[in-house]
């Protein structure tokens, strides 16, 4: 079932005279339960498109499509009602607030649902369980390490329940163990839940997790590899076929 | 190339500085205003008297100018060091790029001087167009004349503020050369690094440094409302430093205290971005716990001088309306071989060719008795000896001032009060001078009787009556008799009375009748007194004028609010600026947490809310605590300025609402619409 459409947007930054095409007419579409990766070198744009799903930027042209409502045209209030309901968002430096707790830390995306308390509390004790951090749930964020502050990320994200969970280089502040855990657990989310996530990345080796890769090159869709049948290390060579054959303009992405 | 980036360090900073650079220019404009009014009221027509007073008022400006510079002084350090915490990585970067520390003061250094002359030439320009105002309000509250009024300028008050501020600019620069020599470039750089440790307080010691606190309080504010008869200075001392250290503990341990009450109540707490505002408001209220209790202090003082002054003001003013109905008294009394003896002054003035009365539309013409086997020993009959050894140093052998009922019920027709009546055995006493007054309410319900001129009168009354002959600005009647006309004995007359209203309309015109009055007088008493000259005679006379009571009254009163608001403007300001700097760089360190909040969906409304929720708790927090300071400490300063009279406490306290609403809450909002654009999406 096609969950996200997105048809032919564009995004240009700067004035006339200096005109900078971030996306160039991308479509593609991603159905419900699938786990996207978007690969491409720093400046391919890969950002850009996740910001502009993210309703966080919007298109110059086109449109995106969640089920079947144009997210662009979307305003204001509705929004962030978008927002909150329907996306759950994992970053690169996790984002938590460094003033709650990581217990309150997930509450939050909750709370400004309005979502009773009584069921706030269960909600965050059931996604603390599924991820394995029940443990610290009452420590701040500076008393954590790296993986269990991605994973309270991770867990803020979808203890909403939300339609499509984003992730911009999720694994780019962790260490090899703790980036294996925590793309376990997407892993996990993905088939156990049903969850559509999509991730931005240039790392092969998190790619590989995934079950399509979409590569970008200078704001268009290069080249796209589904994982079929394949192991992970299969696919993981595949995806490193695909780099070199980018070539040097990857050398950074590896 | 140093200049350049001092310059665009402002302009980038502005957000940061805007708010500071207000409180400056408001600092720099009141200071001028309040230096200017010397000068400013130079040309007003005013009579002697009120010159005389704007004399002594500029004195006083003068030296609590000095005091203001103080406060001001210690603001500007106070936000320079602020600032520069701020910029402590920027520092760094110099630092590590090569720049030698001195350079860096460099920097600091012409930062300082663009910010100081900036904020000292907009300030002087709004204090000139501000002083313009003000000339209106002091010819207004002197009454005089604005005719001649132009256009001023008062250079005096532009060199001496530019001095004053020149020499706080001069050791902010001294303080930040000071704090660039000693600093470390690896505590810059880490600086940056949040090491928020957020520790709870053991909430048990938290209650109980509460409940102890709160007695402290209790126990201090008991003993300066209800204790004041025997303060001393010591004590006074002592209530304050009670006073200021459990002001610092109740922050302290309500801090500790509010987190975990809030996060108790988990129904309000899991609501929406409550708990976000609650840990925002918490991780702050600890570290400024320090600086919320000088404030709270700070805005305590401010409203206790602002309300006593506007309070003391407005009772002179309305006792003023009371007390003093008639333009004119003249009181006689003569003394012959030291003994006295009652003159008719009026009689005596037409021997010499005086008509005062003339210039009379309506006047009263008596005289007072006091009968020698009756003196203020004996009025107080059984109480004599407990009043001796409290109040050793009053006259007690003075005969006691006795009127007729006639003459006082003709007076009081002329002065537009109440008459009164008597049976033909009873008195009444009349007294309004408020401790006396306690005195002989403490007589009369032991001794209702006293015996004048061989007659055996009854108080007609438990306690005495509000009533008073001279004319004056304030409640000084400590004592007079009014007994039945066929009491009195003619032969123990004392003293004569003249009172009355000019044959005039208008002030001028009044003016030019007291004159003639005046002179008149003068004539007499100058071809009187040679005449007497061998004889033994002393007389003792006083007049008393409207024109002039109401000019010492209006004078002080200007006097007092002028200070009142000096000091309280500045304090206000100084408290209003610490906190909006705290709160703006607060936002500024918030930006992030915002910026996440609106990614996970929260609506603008709610983040807006939460941050104006976040911004009143610590406008409020101090005010709060204040007030209920100065509700225990504007008893005291009635009881201070009690013979001022307290008549109208309620407007003043109203006023100075107003002034704290307008100029702290300003603060308030500015700093609340200033914070709402720092955490503005950048998008």
């Amino acid at each position: 079932m096609e969950l996200l459409k997105i048809q032919q947007i564009e995004k240009y930054y700067g004035s006339k005279s200096s005109l900078t095409k971030a996306i160039d007419d991308i479509s593609f579409t991603v159905n419900k339960g699938e786990f996207v990766a978007i690969m491409g070198a720093s400046g391919s744009g890969k950002t850009t498109l996740l910001n502009c799903i993210s309703t966080i930027d919007r298109v110059t042209s086109g449109h995106i499509y969640l089920e079947n409502i144009d997210i662009t045209t979307l305003k204001g209030k509705q929004l962030n009602q978008f927002r909150r309901e329907k996306l759950g968002f994992i970053f690169q430096d996790f984002n938590l607030l460094d003033t709650l707790t990581a217990y309150e830390n997930i509450a939050l995306a909750l709370s400004i649902q309005k979502v009773s308390p009584v069921e706030i509390d269960k909600a965050v004790k059931n996604v603390a369980q599924q991820l394995g951090i029940t443990g610290v749930l009452q420590k701040y964020p500076y008393q954590m390490s790296g993986g269990q502050k991605q994973r309270i990320a991770s867990a803020r994200a979808i203890v909403t329940n939300p339609k499509l969970i984003l992730a911009d280089e999720p694994t780019g502040a962790l260490d090899s163990k703790s980036a294996k855990m925590l793309l376990e657990r997407f892993n996990y989310l993905n088939y156990e839940h049903d969850a559509t996530i999509m991730m931005v990345t240039h790392d092969s080796f998190t790619a590989s997790y995934a079950s399509r890769v979409l590569f970008i090159k200078d704001g268009k869709v290069f080249h796209e590899i589904c994982r079929g049948n394949d192991n992970r290390k299969q696919f993981f060579d595949k995806i490193i076929d695909v780099v070199t054959l980018l070539g040097g303009d990857v050398n950074d992405a590896l | 190339m140093l200049f350049k980036l001092s310059f665009s360090n402002i302009r980038k900073s502005f957000r940061d500085y805007a708010i500071y650079f207000f409180t400056l220019i408001i600092g720099v404009a009141v200071f001028y205003v309040f230096n200017a009014i010397g000068e400013q009221t130079a040309f007003l027509q005013v009579s002697q008297n009120t010159s005389d007073i704007i004399e002594l008022l500029k004195n006083m400006l003068n030296g609590i100018s000095v005091f203001v510079s103080v406060i001001l002084g210690l603001l500007i350090v106070y936000a320079s060091r602020f600032l520069m915490k701020r910029r402590n990585k920027e520092f760094a970067l110099y630092l590590i790029l090569g720049m030698g520390k001195g350079r860096i003061s460099a920097i600091l250094l012409i930062e300082t001087i663009i910010i100081g002359i900036g904020s000292l030439g907009v300030g002087l320009l709004i204090g000139i167009g501000l002083s313009q105002l003000m000339s209106t309000l002091v010819a207004n509250l002197f009454e005089a004349d604005m005719t001649e009024y132009t256009f001023m300028v008062s250079s005096e008050a532009i060199i001496k503020t530019a001095i004053y501020f020149g020499i706080m600019y001069l050791v902010v620069m001294i303080f930040n050369s000071f704090m660039i020599s000693k600093c470390k470039l690896i505590n810059l750089l880490q600086s940056g690094k949040k090491s928020e440790k957020l520790k709870l307080k053991n909430p048990v010691l938290c209650v109980i440094i509460f409940i102890v606190s709160v007695c402290a309080l209790g126990y201090a504010y008991y003993v300066a409302g209800w204790k004041t008869n025997d303060m001393s200075t010591k004590k006074l001392m002592e209530m304050i430093a009670i006073g200021a250290i459990s002001t610092f503990l109740i922050f302290w341990s309500v801090s500790g205290m509010m987190l975990r009450v809030v996060m108790s109540m988990k129904k309000k707490y899991y609501k929406g971005l409550n708990s976000f505002t609650f840990r925002q408001i918490s991780s702050k209220v600890n570290t400024t716990v320090a600086s919320m209790s000088v404030i709270c202090l700070m805005l305590f003082v401010t409203i206790c001088t602002l309300s006593s002054a506007f309070s003391i003001r407005n009772s002179m003013n309305a006792n003023l309306k009371e007390m003093c109905p008639v333009d004119f008294e003249w009181q006689w009394a003569e003394y012959h071989n030291q003994e006295l003896q009652y003159t008719d002054i009026i009689e005596k003035t037409h021997e010499y060719d005086v008509n005062i009365e003339e210039n009379f539309s309506e006047y009263v013409h008596f005289h007072d008795y006091g009968d020698k086997n009756f003196t203020f020993a004996d009025s107080l009959g059984s109480n004599l000896e407990e009043m001796k050894k409290q109040y050793m140093y009053l006259d007690y052998d003075q005969t006691e001032d006795i009127v007729r009922l006639s003459d006082y019920n003709a007076l009081m027709r002329l002065y537009g009060r109440k008459e009164v009546t008597l049976n033909e055995n009873e008195f009444i006493l009349m007294c309004d001078f408020k401790s006396m007054k306690a005195i002989r309410d403490t007589t009369l319900k032991t001794d209702k009787e006293i015996t004048v001129f061989g007659h055996t009168l009854t108080s007609k009354y438990n306690e005495c009556q509000d009533g008073f002959i001279d004319i004056s600005s304030q409640h000084l009647n400590t004592g007079l008799y009014i007994v039945p006309d066929s009491v009195v004995d003619e032969n123990s007359a004392k003293k004569d009375y003249f009172i009355g209203n000019y044959n005039a309309g208008t002030k001028e015109e009044k003016q030019a009748v007291e004159d003639k009055i005046i002179s008149e007088y003068k004539n007499f008493i100058n071809t009187w007194v040679p005449t007497v000259e061998n004889l033994n005679v002393v007389y003792t006379d006083s007049m008393n004028t409207r024109i002039d009571i109401s000019e010492a009254t209006i004078g002080l009163g200007a006097m007092v609010t002028f200070i009142g608001l000096y000091i309280g403007l500045i304090f206000l300001i100084s408290c209003a600026a610490i906190i909006a700097l705290k709160q703006l760089s607060d936002s500024v360190d918030s930006i992030s947490r915002y910026e996440m909040l609106r990614k996970i969906g929260a609506e603008e409304s709610d983040i807006s809310k939460s941050l104006f929720r976040q911004t009143g708790i610590f406008f409020l927090l101090p005010l709060l605590l204040a007030c209920v300071h100065s509700v225990f400490g504007m008893k005291f300063s009635m009881f201070l300025l009690e013979t001022f009279g307290t008549e109208k406490l309620a407007e003043s306290i109203g006023f100075t609402s107003v002034m704290i609403l307008l100029i702290y809450g300003g603060y308030f909002l500015i700093t609340y619409l200033c914070s709402k654009s720092i955490i503005k999406s950048h998008k």
